[in-house]
């Protein structure tokens, strides 16, 4: 009887097609895209290269996760990440870049 | 996408010129090509008008300017900070116990470099080392009552020429270079430095707006904004600045900020305070 229940469960979703990877389910996916952007975002703060649409759109992500929708919360986690990956990018150009625009 | 595409265009953009600058400090020589620069650009701007911003670009706005000095909307900050500077603590001191000539008149020789903390110490985060000082808690850099204490301060520095010292100290210059090199450093998601509007941009239009030019841009700190309805101080015109750009703003008075400020007041020394200003 303990394990009847996944068993049932497991023999249910082999015959409607489903697979152990999408057993994970849509939030499992959010929170692996969520975690990835949060890395790059925290990473960007280091730096003190932070963009306030970086934040913006991870707190959005966030948000959409709460109410359910996981598609969006996925695409807006991605999109935090994206920004937070240029922001680190353009601190790194701008290391040495900074020194074109001084005036000689 | 399209954003990353826009950012690597802007990027190779700020990557264009052909020169790169010396990896050498000398603020002297900066001052002198800066100023020339400026000059260069405005023959017809008397020197000393340059800390008059937007309004020693355009003649239109210096005329509504003009108007609004009959009745400047900073003068009610100036007369708050007068009663504040000259209130006791509850120790019975007063600000002016804490500052050169009790306070009058100084505004010019701030920012300045701090040998025995190794810092730069701007007229803020004096004001605030004075309250630490005597046993009081720190105002915050971006309210009034920080705003009104350096504009009273400010008015009684009017005309006096700047000053600001950078000593044969490497942690000064080096304080200086990162303020340098924090003001030509494009941040945010628009990919702008303080260069790209105080410099590149100075005397053109961001949508109604009159970009001031850098030199002479503190001068007039702190300033009354028409579009603020208030006072601001120098800290949070910076953090302004950053936000609009969309880049994440530092603390006021992170150590960053001060480093710029010294850097960009060291740029308009030799011209006349002209604080506290008023802008649109």
């Amino acid at each position: 009887m303990r394990f009847a229940l996944p068993l049932g469960f497991t023999a249910l979703a082999a015959a409607g097609g489903l697979t152990f990877a999408a057993l994970a389910g849509p939030a499992d996916d959010f929170a692996a895209a969520y975690a990835k952007a949060d890395a790059a975002s925290k990473q960007a703060v280091a730096l003190k290269t932070q963009w306030t649409t970086t934040v913006a759109t991870l707190k959005s992500a966030q948000a959409a996760a709460d109410a359910g929708k996981y598609d969006d919360a996925i695409t807006l986690a991605k999109e935090a990440q994206a920004l937070a990956e240029a922001s680190i990018a353009q601190a790194e150009d701008q290391e040495t870049a900074w020194k074109d625009g001084v005036i000689r | 996408m399209l954003r990353k595409i826009l950012l690597l265009g802007a990027l190779a953009l700020g990557a264009a010129h052909p020169a790169r600058a010396a990896d050498t400090v000398d603020p002297k020589a900066e001052l002198k090509a800066f100023r020339d620069y400026f000059v260069g650009r405005f023959p017809k701007v008397p020197l000393d008008d340059f800390v008059n911003g937007p309004y020693s670009m355009d003649a239109g706005l210096r005329k509504q300017w003009k108007a609004i000095e009959e009745f400047p909307p900073y003068e009610f900050a100036v007369d708050k900070g007068k009663e504040l500077f000259s209130t006791p603590f509850a120790n019975r001191k007063t600000y002016g116990d804490c500052f050169p000539d009790k306070g009058i008149g100084v505004r010019q020789n701030y920012p300045y470099f701090d040998a025995k903390s190794g810092e730069v110490i701007t007229l803020e985060l004096a004001l605030n080392q004075c309250r630490a000082a005597n046993g009081e808690k720190p105002l915050d850099y971006v309210e009034d009552d920080m705003a009104a204490l350096t504009a009273y301060m400010a008015f009684t520095s009017r005309g006096k020429r700047f000053d600001i010292k950078i000593p044969d100290d490497p942690r000064a210059l080096a304080a200086y270079r990162k303020g340098e090199e924090y003001f030509y450093t494009r941040r945010g998601q628009l990919n702008f430095s303080c260069a790209s509007c105080h410099v590149q941009a100075a005397g053109h239009h961001i949508r109604t707006e009159v970009l001031a030019p850098a030199l002479g841009l503190m001068a007039a700190m702190p300033i009354y904004r028409s579009e603020w309805g208030g006072m601001g101080t120098t800290s949070r015109r910076f953090v302004t600045c950053n936000s609009q750009v969309r880049a994440e703003p530092l603390a006021p008075q992170d150590e960053l900020y001060r480093d710029v400020e010294y850097f960009l007041t060291y740029m308009g020394n030799g011209l006349p305070v002209s604080g506290p200003g008023a802008r649109p």
